[in-house]
């Protein structure tokens, strides 16, 4: 129901047909007031009205989007070496004014020079292997590492931190211990271990989140459930016979989702980031697989012959990682009211 | 008589904190008929909460350490009830409503399926049917526009309209008994008597027994047709509502009596409040526990505790002032009479 606007003037001439009784109408004084509002969609109202966030949300979906379909617009694949396309700068036909116009630091204009037709939108590196795909295979990593954070965080972390808190005791306790044990082993230490027993790449890196990737959810969620669990609403379903499995998914995570999210979020380029590290250190990706790491740390070595080698991955990664935190940051605010400035 | 719904017989709770060992329920009996409404009054942590909940199986396993006696619940010793049985029972049989109703209901979850969970759990019934169960539910509590008002969340509701949803919730399932742990308390006052009033009504209807806990004897008089009087873990009075009312036999009774502000009397008459503190219970001193507060104490109370002493018609005091060899028993019962005439 809205408000019924009040003119500022009453107009002088009402007639007095209008001062008689009206008609009781008994189901109107029986509406309810307000529409059925869930704290979601509240919730989303606020993140909705928020510019950074909506524009970061389009600018993942474009980039996920791209990452998807990228690597198929080109008909090279990511490995395909072509020695005599070698170095090649970026070239986009239509987009000359924006830098990609195919010559080099002296102006020349290499693919006339080296008689080639084909335009290879982000140039190629020193194997001729073409930079559009690759980068957008990058991406592919970033965001497969970035899913596997938030299934982590969502699925053992929240079943940890969850099941800790809520049965307590000694078994919180113990639980605890081992959290504690896990955050004491640097995870740079773990990688390690890992690229020794098996061979740096995803499959070592994956392993290495699966042991330490989750711990911070576990706790967050733990605290959040250790508060939930003495609230009266608690007590009230268990007086009524909800079994603790129903408690634990109806009744309290539902009301610790704002963090749980928040968390996920903030943990996903954290996650990101590690991966790139990682690459860029050598201990992650190796060639002729392609991630962003691995192309920022072939790219800054070549950084003033071939500067667009350097920029155009480490621009993609600000970029994802800056997209990301403008939704977390956002995602906090719209979850939790109260902490708005 | 016929054979009560429900018995508590010599109850003892204790809990493990760490300033030691807490007796927060010393040696709890009474019963309860079918359709019957049973007050349970007493001050802050003399126990009546402690009590309701360890009928309900709520205390936590590892802080609830030693528990004694029996709850017979239709012949069967609930005290003793695994896990899976006590769930089953909670909700379907014996149901609970709670003092804040601000916090008693989920924020994330609509009244509607809040109201169904219990159902789901106890009767199987379908979606729809539980649905259409839950709008009932609502009417019967005298929420209007039910219709849509089981889509709505808790925060639409005011804090009397959420109490309702929380007696809706209790006897969704028509439970044979309903313990209310001071239903009003955080309910203003006419609002107070709305709850009440519903209350009473639904009890008609519903014949459900109520375990009404509650300092507000106000309300014990309106509500309940027996009273037990609690004091450090053990109730120490006990009778129908007019005996306590009208001849308290315990000290403690007649201070809480005493202690009630009335219409009547002159403005300027300041309340009189029973002195001194509850006892502590992690230190259970010997002797009747009221021993240093009452007014009439003898030699005997700090010595040895009180034996129950029943007068006619389930009336029963512990109180060491009831026995023959207490010389100044009758200056008390004059005193006693003095404050039921005033009331």
């Amino acid at each position: 129901m809205s408000m019924m606007k009040i003119p500022e003037t009453v107009p002088d001439d009402i007639i007095e047909d209008l001062f008689v009784p009206e008609l009781v109408r008994e189901s109107r004084s029986e509406e309810a007031s307000t529409p059925s509002s869930s704290p979601w969609k509240d919730a989303f109202r606020r993140l909705r009205a928020s510019k950074g966030v909506v524009l970061s949300a389009i600018l993942i979906l474009i980039m996920a989007s791209i990452a998807i379909v990228g690597p198929a617009m080109s008909k090279y694949s990511y490995d395909e070496q072509n020695l005599a396309h070698s170095n090649l700068p970026p070239k986009i036909p239509g987009l000359q004014w924006l830098g990609f116009d195919g010559k080099d630091r002296q102006d020349t204009d290499v693919y006339q020079q080296r008689n080639v037709d084909t335009a290879y939108w982000f140039g190629t590196d020193e194997f001729g292997r073409d930079l559009w795909t690759r980068v957008w295979k990058g991406m592919q990593i970033s965001l497969f590492i970035a899913l596997i954070a938030a299934l982590l965080d969502l699925f053992i972390g929240v079943l940890y931190g969850g099941l800790s808190a809520y049965y307590g005791g000694r078994v919180d306790s113990a639980m605890e211990r081992i959290i504690e044990i896990l955050m004491g082993i640097p995870s740079l230490i773990v990688i390690v271990l890992f690229a020794i027993i098996l061979e740096p790449g995803i499959l070592s890196i994956t392993l290495a989140m699966i042991i330490t990737g989750w711990v911070g959810m576990a706790r967050i969620v733990r605290g959040q459930i250790l508060k939930l669990k003495v609230q009266e609403f608690v007590l009230a379903a268990r007086t009524l016979g909800v079994s603790n499995s129903r408690i634990i998914w109806k009744h309290l995570l539902p009301n610790a989702m704002g963090p749980i999210v928040v968390n996920v979020m903030f943990d996903l380029p954290t996650a990101i980031f590690f991966e790139a590290f990682l690459s860029f250190i050598g201990l992650g990706l190796q060639a002729p697989l392609a991630s962003l790491g691995v192309l920022i740390n072939d790219g800054f070595k070549q950084m003033r012959m071939f500067p667009y080698k350097l920029v155009i991955p480490a621009v993609m990664i600000s970029l994802i990682l800056i997209c990301f935190n403008l939704l977390a940051d956002g995602l906090r605010d719209a979850l939790d009211p109260k902490t708005k400035k | 008589m016929n054979r009560p719904i429900l018995a508590v017989d010599n109850l003892e709770v204790s809990f493990h904190t760490q300033s030691g060992i807490v007796d927060a329920v010393r040696g709890v009996s009474f019963s309860l008929q079918k359709g019957e409404t049973l007050a349970i009054v007493g001050e802050s942590g003399s126990g009546k909460s402690v009590t309701a909940k360890s009928i309900l199986g709520l205390l936590p396993k590892q802080i609830a350490s030693k528990r004694a006696g029996k709850i017979i619940y239709e012949g069967k010793n609930i005290l003793e009830f695994s896990l899976r049985k006590m769930q089953a029972l909670r909700g379907a049989e014996i149901s609970m409503v709670f003092q804040d109703p601000m916090t008693s209901l989920n924020p994330t979850m609509t009244i509607g399926k809040q109201l169904m969970e219990g159902l789901y759990r106890h009767r199987k019934v379908s979606k729809a049917k539980a649905a259409q169960k839950a709008v009932e539910m609502l009417q019967m509590v005298g929420i209007p526009n039910a219709e849509e008002r089981v889509n709505t969340y808790p925060h639409q509701f005011s804090g009397g309209m959420r109490q309702r949803v929380v007696i809706a919730m209790a006897l969704a399932c028509d439970p044979k008994i309903l313990i209310a742990d001071e239903p009003t308390t955080a309910l203003d006052v006419t609002i107070q008597a709305q709850i009440m009033d519903l209350m009473r009504n639904l009890q008609k209807k519903t014949g459900t027994a109520i375990i009404l806990i509650t300092h507000d004897l106000g309300v014990v008089a309106k509500m309940a047709q027996k009273v037990a009087v609690m004091y450090a873990g053990e109730i120490v009075e006990t009778g129908p509502v007019e005996d306590i009312f009208y001849r308290p036999m315990h000290p403690y009774t007649r201070g809480l009596l005493q202690s009630m502000p009335r219409l009547d009397a002159p403005r300027d008459e300041p309340l009189i409040p029973i002195p001194g503190f509850p006892p502590d219970l992690s230190h259970p001193q010997r002797g009747c526990p009221f021993a240093p507060r009452c007014a009439h104490v003898m030699k005997v109370c700090n010595a040895f505790f009180p034996l129950p002493k029943e007068t006619h018609n389930g009336h029963m005091a512990k109180c060491w002032l009831l026995d023959e060899r207490a010389n100044h028993r009758d200056r008390l019962v004059r005193e006693c009479r003095e404050v039921s005439d005033h009331g």
